[in-house]
């Protein structure tokens, strides 16, 4: 029983990264209507948000500390942020700590601008063309954006830790009344998963309750019409992109500290959230969430050691497995409704 | 000739003529001169081109002609290069039934592949192909370890069984060295260096199967494109809902046309694994799926010649491109003054070397955006250029209609 409870909630924060992938992919095709494989580049470049902020934070300059000496006796030389010098030591060293979240606030312009930029000066001019154009193009664009992360960062992963409140795990299993140690999860998984929910439901909030939502709703269930009523569409889809871009970013972003960024981390996520969105149903937020759980927390039973003795490997191809079987069951996905890119 | 029109006739001469003559054509620079690193004649990479070529002329079948976007052909490249190494390991280290039973094993794959994947299209097709690529991919790195070696990947052992030696030729291994793998005899890296004044061209004998087996492709793809079989392929480009109003199941000529470009690529990847005896799973990632739809795209889509161009194209930039490095861009500008000589460096140097793929990507974005028939329709564009200006005057004078 703690053994499912533990692969749960293990499934749950990759879970969630899918999820939260999935969500902008779905949210560009429904409004849109355009198959965005620049998606995954999107998340990477999310999480090289937080590398250049904590990049920026620690950039230091020399000072003679005159109260260490070398073997020598000349005063050492010691690199000190110049954020110390406008915050004071402790204010910037926590500041430093604390750098992934508050890239957070950093990543929220940078990707709505890259999103409206890509949407603007590419995407743009791909509604009319056939969807193999579009995964063309930014298929293209995924590669580009890789390459210069490669170039600017290098092609080894850069550690960018949780901040040390973060730090350890929590006993879960004792606080639901298992033996002690039997369920220990790490505090930042639950902080990325807490994080997608309010994510998610951020989204959802913003579609279900805002005017703006509302228009964007009614855009995707007809453009035309509501272009007819004379309201920009356009720009409000333009807008929608640049959320998405902006989520898939924040997912980047969260995710550092549990998987060091790299610059085909983008890469490594696309193909599954491609088949997440499929699975959830190509065009349905719901199914894209529901279908990004479903198989993170899947993944991770597959990779349960009692499994992996069973039928070895199994964990690297059950998404690809289910994604299959889901397909050849239910041709529209979970929750994917009729007349959705069935042409 | 060859049951094709005059057209078709004189294209297919002019490639054959291009692959025989391939290792002096592509050594267009004297040996020990500084351009002599852009020659692109040794026999690694020549064989390179023309087994991509063949792998892209059978993905742009599919493609090309029924506008199906496989993201998943790598899997056929994969699963026919284990094939091929399994039977020059088991059989006889002679490559012809290494490449006629990887093409069976990737068509007996593409068949199951395509049986389901082909229920759904478009933008569902491209996922499926690619979730059953990755998870090939996923089978051949881990749980299919005993077939495919895993994470090592495969190559051919002094103590394979090879039970065919004698009847095939070149199979023994007597002399304590892995035997090589041959055609009658015949070992694929054997070559014929011939030194004409500056230049040195090797006629390198894999090549030239791999050539051969590269023209009779091609040759069968354009009989494919010119038959009713293509025609019947292009109409559900066109319009796969009105074919099956008209009370025709498209669905066998689909998956014919699957199978046929599976087989392609199981040619393709026996073809690899006989030039280098050695298969790793990463053949079958989905960005080597990616890589073919690159070349087939810079080429020109559902054209002939336009995959082979694409696949030499990329190849070439893969092999030459990446060699410069910052040392040959400065001599390579060593006449401009300092400062200037370091700018040029410094704005070529991230396009260049290890970042090819930039310059690979940034291409690849301008011909879908500017060229969607690639270079093929960018060749058609420059000519009608040259004509419209050479028949200006005439069309001026003939009267509206």
């Amino acid at each position: 029983m703690d053994a499912i409870i533990l692969q749960i909630l293990n499934g749950l924060d990759k879970g969630s990264a899918y999820a939260l992938i999935a969500l902008g992919l779905t949210l560009i095709f429904g409004t849109l209507g355009v198959v965005n494989f620049a998606h995954g580049a999107l998340f990477m470049l999310g999480a090289f948000c937080t590398v250049t902020l904590s990049r920026l934070l620690t950039l230091s300059h020399e000072v003679v500390d005159p109260t260490r000496k070398d073997f020598l006796g000349n005063p050492l030389k010691v690199d000190v942020p110049y954020i110390y010098d406008i915050f004071g030591e402790t204010t910037g060293a926590t500041i430093i700590d604390w750098a992934v979240p508050l890239s957070i606030l950093f990543a929220i312009p940078v990707m709505i601008g890259i999103g409206v930029l890509m949407e603007r000066g590419l995407i743009k001019h791909f509604y009319k063309r056939p969807h193999a154009d579009q995964i063309l193009v930014t298929f293209g664009l995924a590669i580009v954006l890789q390459e210069i992360i490669k170039y600017y960062f290098g092609a080894n992963q850069i550690p960018a830790p949780a901040p040390q409140a973060f730090v350890g795990s929590l006993d879960f299993g004792a606080l639901v009344g298992f033996e002690p140690g039997a369920i220990i999860y790490p505090y930042w998984r639950i902080v990325y998963f807490c994080f997608a929910m309010i994510l998610i439901g951020a989204v959802f909030a913003f579609l279900q309750f805002t005017t703006f939502g509302m228009v964007v709703r009614a855009g995707m269930a007809d453009r035309e019409t509501v272009g007819l009523l004379g309201i920009n569409i356009d720009r409000r889809f333009t807008i929608m992109f640049g959320i998405a871009a902006a989520v898939a970013g924040l997912a980047g972003v969260m995710y550092t500290p549990i998987n060091s960024p790299n610059y085909h981390m983008g890469m490594d996520f696309l193909v599954i959230s491609f088949v997440v969105v499929v699975v959830g149903g190509m065009g349905s937020l719901p199914g894209a969430v529901l279908a990004g759980f479903v198989l993170g927390v899947l993944e991770s039973f597959a990779s349960m050691r009692q499994v992996i003795e069973l039928l070895p490997g199994v964990n690297q191809v059950v998404i690809y497995l289910a994604a299959i079987v889901i397909l050849l069951t239910r041709p529209r996905g979970l929750l994917g409704r009729r007349g959705v890119m069935e042409d | 000739m060859f049951g094709l029109n005059k057209k078709d006739t004189s294209l297919l001469l002019i490639v054959a003529a291009l692959v025989l003559l391939a290792p002096i054509i592509l050594n267009p620079f004297p040996e020990g001169s500084g351009l002599a690193q852009f020659n692109a004649g040794y026999p690694d990479l020549m064989q390179r081109f023309v087994i991509f070529g063949i792998f892209a002329i059978g993905f742009n079948i599919l493609f090309g002609l029924t506008g199906y976007l496989s993201f998943g052909h790598a899997a056929f490249l994969g699963a026919g290069s284990y094939a091929g190494m399994w039977m020059m390991k088991l059989l006889s280290i002679n490559v012809i039934p290494a490449i006629i039973f990887s093409t069976i094993i990737a068509g007996v794959i593409s068949l199951a592949i395509g049986w389901i994947s082909l229920r759904r299209s478009g933008i569902y097709f491209s996922i499926l192909t690619l979730a059953f690529a990755q998870m090939a991919f996923a089978l051949a790195a881990s749980v299919l370890t005993p077939i495919t070696g895993g994470e090592t990947g495969l190559q051919t052992n002094l103590n394979d069984p090879r039970i065919l030696p004698q009847f095939l030729g070149g199979g023994s291994s007597v002399d304590g060295n892995i035997p090589k793998p041959s055609l009658f005899g015949m070992e694929v890296s054997s070559s014929f260096e011939l030194p004409v004044a500056g230049w040195l061209w090797t006629f390198n004998w894999g090549y030239y199967i791999c050539g051969f087996m590269m023209l009779v492709a091609f040759y069968l793809a354009i009989r494919i494109f010119r038959s009713p079989f293509g025609l019947m392929l292009k109409a559900v480009k066109s319009n796969q809902q009105r074919m099956n109003y008209t009370g025709l199941n498209t669905g066998p000529y689909m998956l014919a046309c699957f199978v046929i470009s599976g087989m392609y690529a199981g040619l393709a990847g026996g073809l690899m694994a006989a030039m280098d005896p050695q298969v790793g799973a990463e053949r079958m990632q989905w960005t080597a799926s990616g890589e073919v739809v690159l070349m087939t795209i810079l080429g020109g889509v559902g054209t002939l010649i336009g995959p082979v161009l694409g696949a030499g194209l990329i190849k070439y930039f893969e092999n030459i491109f990446s060699k410069i490095n910052d040392n040959l861009l400065h001599q390579w500008f060593a006449f401009l003054p300092d400062g200037l000589e370091d700018f040029m460096v410094t704005i070529i140097h991230p396009f260049i070397g290890k970042g090819w793929h930039l310059t690979l990507g940034l291409m690849f974005m301008a011909i879908v955006i500017f060229l969607p028939g690639g270079l093929v329709e960018g060749g058609q564009r420059i000519r009608k250029m040259f004509n419209r200006r050479s028949e200006e005057p005439a069309t001026k004078t003939t009267p509206a209609e």
